[in-house]
């Protein structure tokens, strides 16, 4: 009984992943892109660098990157407490 | 339709995960649909982003007079890979913990909270 | 592991290392940076580990954890050098120091001496995630057993 329910909500989610993916603006022509344009204009003479994507994560957005090194660095210290060797 | 073939492709993978992550048993096949959960959405991000006809957003070496892709969803997918892995570690690290204690990997057999 | 497959990793691993040291050493210039080169040269670990067992990565669980420490001090301090202006400003851009010289517009070839504080970021992360992937690549190598005593 319960397994049927589980794929009755599966079947429902399929139908509604496969309309929002043939609905969506067509592949190649996004439309709000202010921004984007702003950073491959203005990269070279502000960041000077050449490649817009690093100057995207290190400079325009350091907060993002500061929060990700602390997830990582959150991870490493679970990993280390919960693999250990207990003393009896 | 057609032209969005690329985005129906990422459904069909965070679909793939979904039935994996629901319908089997064992707790490593558990946690490989959900790393194909997250590539797929990883995938969809990136497919945002492209421009027609659009080249790599570096200028080192770039052609002439081309249209560049838009960086930030690719900036917002490191991010997202780097913290995938993160969750990956743990569940890994849990499931041999699991498999330390009760000596089984069956994921209807560990459901009690302590002991 | 058999003869063949100790003699193809002792050779490689050393390859392996320079090139994540190349991947985040012109991050600024091709595709690439703190996180790709880090990841990289995490290979190496897990090369070591799988072609010659546990013994060999005995040692090896301080110096790791150290990496990162460094890696993620030195990442906060190079976000402090800019404090006059805010949190996170590229001071050292084409300012004339280390790392400091404009760069030309348009498409052009590298030039490794631009970026500002950007490449000593790289290095910073790269740092990190070799130490962070490491030291968790010992720990289930060590500690993954099926005892726990």
């Amino acid at each position: 009984m319960r397994r049927w329910a589980i794929l009755a909500g599966f079947l429902v989610v399929t139908g509604c992943l496969f309309l929002a993916g043939a609905r969506m603006r067509p592949f190649g022509a996004p439309r709000y892109d202010l921004m984007d344009r702003y950073f491959n204009a203005w990269s070279q003479t502000e960041a000077a660098t050449n490649n817009v994507v690093t100057a995207i994560v290190f400079d325009y957005r350091g907060y993002d990157t500061l929060g990700e090194a602390t997830v990582l660095f959150t991870a490493v210290v679970g990993v280390a407490l919960i693999l250990r060797k207990v003393k009896r | 339709m057609i032209g969005n073939t690329p985005f129906v492709a990422c459904m069909v993978l965070v679909l793939l995960g979904l039935w994996a992550l629901l319908f089997r048993r064992n707790l490593i096949k558990v946690v490989i649909g959900l790393k194909i959960i997250e590539n797929g959405v990883n995938l969809y991000l990136v497919a945002t982003g492209y421009v027609h006809k659009g080249v790599v957003p570096i200028y080192t070496y770039a052609p002439r007079d081309a249209a560049m892709v838009l960086p930030t969803p690719q900036a917002l997918t490191l991010t997202s890979i780097v913290i995938g892995l993160a969750t990956t570690a743990l569940m890994l690290a849990f499931v041999v913990v699991i498999h330390r204690h009760k000596k089984t990997l069956d994921g209807r057999k560990a459901t009690e909270l302590s002991g | 592991m058999s003869v063949v497959v100790r003699t193809i990793a002792r050779m490689l691993v050393p390859v392996v290392l320079i090139f994540g040291a190349y991947v985040i050493l012109h991050g600024h210039l091709t595709p690439g940076g703190g996180f790709q080169g880090g990841a990289v040269a995490a290979s190496a670990v897990a090369l070591l580990l799988v072609a010659f067992g546990t013994e060999s990565v005995k040692g090896l669980k301080a110096p790791f954890s150290v990496l990162e420490d460094l890696g993620g001090v030195a990442f906060v301090l190079l976000g402090l050098l800019g404090i006059g202006y805010t949190f996170f400003f590229n001071v050292l851009a084409g300012s004339g120091g280390l790392f400091g010289s404009p760069s030309p517009l348009g498409p052009n070839e590298g030039v490794l001496n631009t970026g500002g504080t950007l490449p000593l970021m790289n290095w910073a992360v790269g740092l990190k995630v070799l130490g962070g992937l490491g030291a968790v690549l010992v720990l289930f190598g060590l500690f993954g057993g099926d005892d726990d005593r």
